[in-house]
């Protein structure tokens, strides 16, 4: 391939149409060009540190190590970012380079509605269109974001097609991008797509694997020995793995949304039930039928609701340097219930998935350990949609 | 000379496109031979995929409509076997990476070799990703077919030189869709490509009108029509067959009178 570092292992590469292949090239080089940029890394740098609230702070989570009793427990807080969730993190330096590769309107999928918000923001602060995609199914699972959006001067458009979710919210900002490129910038949520993207994003969330390094060695003078973050296209998960990938003693740990059990067909645990197909500008895992048919996902979690994985966990998961675990619906439900009342932290849901593992993996390690977990998003958004999983009906 | 080129070898050359498998595949069969019989001189036959990302919502529409009816790729390799005892037209698939990916490349390829599918057209397979199928293509003799899309400019010339079969020249940006006006500078285009190849061209994307079709094949070797097609078969279901040939010939009427 002319093009090797759009590879992990055999996974990624840019199977788009002709029509975009232009444009990512041409993103390519802005990005090779600006990320090394002085003035480029002060802006970015600026807007992380005064605008997003860098950097997140890293919480010693003393009562519920306690209840659990086994490893020390440490929350990496992206959930205090602006905008509630790691997506600013991504939006800031991709709306910035948009800006400077002359691009005037942000299009963006969103599932839970937290990448659309963030991109909305953007926009929103650097005088750009914006227009996001939202499965419409999302838009009701989610209808809270759908306002914020709006608020901040974008246009949502709910996708009707397919499922009406996620996967069909990319489709179709795919499809919009291929129809207008020239003062567009494909803003893309997550660690997926075609090359640059997956490299772009990875780069723009590492922040948080860095800061994380950073405190820990501060506070514990160590590395951690487990870093656990869910996975659903799986922005936060690299971002808080990335600069512990050389550092072979750290264990890496994706939570995957089961849904209602990976022996269902109710599930986008994509790791645990797919298989490597080619869809979305890369080849990665997919869950999909014997044809190659793209299959409808299940998760409570609409920001995990996506039957794909980022080409790069793909190859963390080849390679064994990251595992990956399946959580299911009602896991996540009961470790959003306990970090909520053990911690006084009300998680995403999405980062709830990560919360269970935890929950599960620190009592079988000895209490001289220590575990990060990424809070990846405030779960405020969430609680509607949890009163309903459980039964009471409340309104937003 | 590949089976393609002869579709170009009598002067211009009409392309229409159909989901295989709507409303089922007894009518895709028979809309293939009343194509054929009323001038086709190459038939797209599409594969569907879940989640058509080049496609406009009537081809999406035409995709879900067949795969609702429970369509899967061994039954359109039957059907395809079935029509070649009959059926000499050139004809070539269309469908996704992951539809090829998925059967295993090698089986799939090796199966259109085998029941007589002359070409594949693959639009997220970009010329940086075709050596995923192209030496499988290669070995089996059927032709891997490039896009090239009004994006295209400096890469025009280098897709153009390794082109096989035909080039598809996307009329337009954005997806597949019957449109009004069609303002790209095609004769620029096809001006590269002609100093890079002596493969045939045809334009496809907005297509409907047996005017815009000879206004197409003026320019290029062929006209590629896919979603008013798709309309006939949307409106006429079972009934479609004898629909989609009277509009097949009207349309290689106008493009046949662009002469050669």
């Amino acid at each position: 391939m002319s093009n090797p570092n759009g590879r992990f292992g055999i996974h990624g590469g840019q199977y788009i149409p002709e029509t975009l292949m232009n444009a990512v090239i041409e993103l390519e080089e802005a990005y090779n060009h600006y990320k090394n940029d002085p003035a480029f890394k002060e802006e970015l740098s600026a807007l992380f540190n005064d605008y997003a609230g860098r950097p997140s702070r890293l919480y010693y989570a003393g009562k519920m190590t306690e209840d659990l009793g086994g490893a020390r427990i440490y929350l990496k807080r992206e959930d205090l970012n602006h905008t509630g969730a790691h997506k600013i993190n991504n939006v800031l330096g991709q709306a910035l380079l948009a800006k400077k590769m002359g691009k005037t309107r942000l299009i963006a999928e969103t599932g839970a509605g937290q990448h659309g918000v963030a991109t909305a923001t953007a926009a929103a602060l650097m005088g750009m269109e914006c227009v996001v995609f939202m499965g419409e199914e999302d838009t009701i699972r989610q209808a809270l974001n759908v306002y914020r959006m709006r608020l901040l001067g974008a246009t949502v458009i709910p996708v009707k097609t397919g499922t009406a979710t996620l996967k069909d919210a990319v489709s179709e900002a795919m499809r919009e991008w291929t129809s207008r490129i020239s003062d567009t910038h494909y803003c893309l949520g997550s660690v997926m797509g075609p090359h640059p993207f997956p490299t772009i994003v990875r780069d723009f969330q590492a922040v948080i694997s860095q800061e994380i390094k950073d405190q820990l060695l501060q506070k514990e003078g160590r590395l951690p020995d487990a870093v656990i973050a869910c996975v659903g296209g799986g922005s936060n998960a690299i971002g808080s793995f990335y600069h512990f990938i050389e550092d072979k003693d750290v264990r890496l740990i994706g939570c995957e949304a089961a849904g209602r059990g990976v022996d269902t067909f109710e599930t986008a645990a994509t790791i645990a039930t797919g298989r490597v197909g080619i869809f979305h500008g890369m080849k990665s895992y997919f869950c999909q039928d014997e044809d190659g048919q793209i299959a409808p996902v299940y998760s409570i979690s609409a920001g995990l609701d996506y039957p794909g994985v980022g080409p790069e966990h793909a190859w963390l998961h080849d390679t064994g340097r990251a595992e990956y675990v399946p959580v299911t619906d009602d896991e996540a439900v009961e470790a959003f219930e306990y970090l909520s009342r053990t911690e006084g932290i009300i998680p995403a849901i999405e980062s709830a998935h990560a919360v269970s593992y935890a929950m599960k993996l620190a009592p079988q390690m000895e209490k001289d350990r220590i575990i990060v977990i990424t809070i990846s998003g405030r779960g405020d958004k969430d609680c509607a949609a949890i009163a309903r999983y459980r039964g009471e009906d409340i309104h937003e | 000379m590949s089976n393609i080129r002869k579709a170009f070898a009598d002067g211009k050359a009409f392309i229409p496109f159909i989901t295989c498998g709507d409303p089922d595949l007894e009518t895709t069969a028979a809309v293939v031979r009343s194509a054929a019989e009323n001038g086709a001189d190459l038939i797209e036959l599409g594969i569907p995929f879940s989640d058509p990302t080049a496609e406009g919502p009537v081809i999406q529409g035409a995709n879900l409509r067949a795969l609702q009816g429970g369509v899967t790729t061994d039954r359109i390799f039957s059907m395809v076997r079935e029509l070649r005892k009959d059926v000499s037209v050139p004809m070539v698939f269309m469908t996704y990476a992951n539809v090829v990916f998925s059967y295993g490349a090698d089986r799939f390829i090796e199966t259109c070799r085998e029941i007589g599918i002359d070409g594949l057209i693959l639009p997220d397979l970009p010329f940086e990703e075709k050596e995923e199928f192209q030496p499988i293509c290669e070995r089996c003799g059927v032709d891997l077919v490039s896009l090239i899309a009004p994006t295209s400019e400096n890469r025009i010339a280098m897709i153009a030189r390794e082109a096989e079969g035909f080039l598809y020249i996307v009329s337009s940006l954005g997806v597949t869709g019957v449109r009004n006006e069609i303002k790209t500078d095609l004769a620029s285009i096809i001006k590269v490509v002609r100093e890079n190849t002596d493969v045939p061209c045809a334009i496809g994307f907005g297509i409907s009108t047996p005017e815009q079709a000879a206004r197409m094949a003026e320019l290029s070797d062929g006209a590629i029509v896919g979603s008013a097609i798709i309309r006939i078969l949307e409106k006429y279901g079972k009934e479609a067959p004898v629909h989609v040939g009277a509009y097949v010939k009207e349309m290689k009427d106008a493009v046949a009178r662009c002469g050669r």
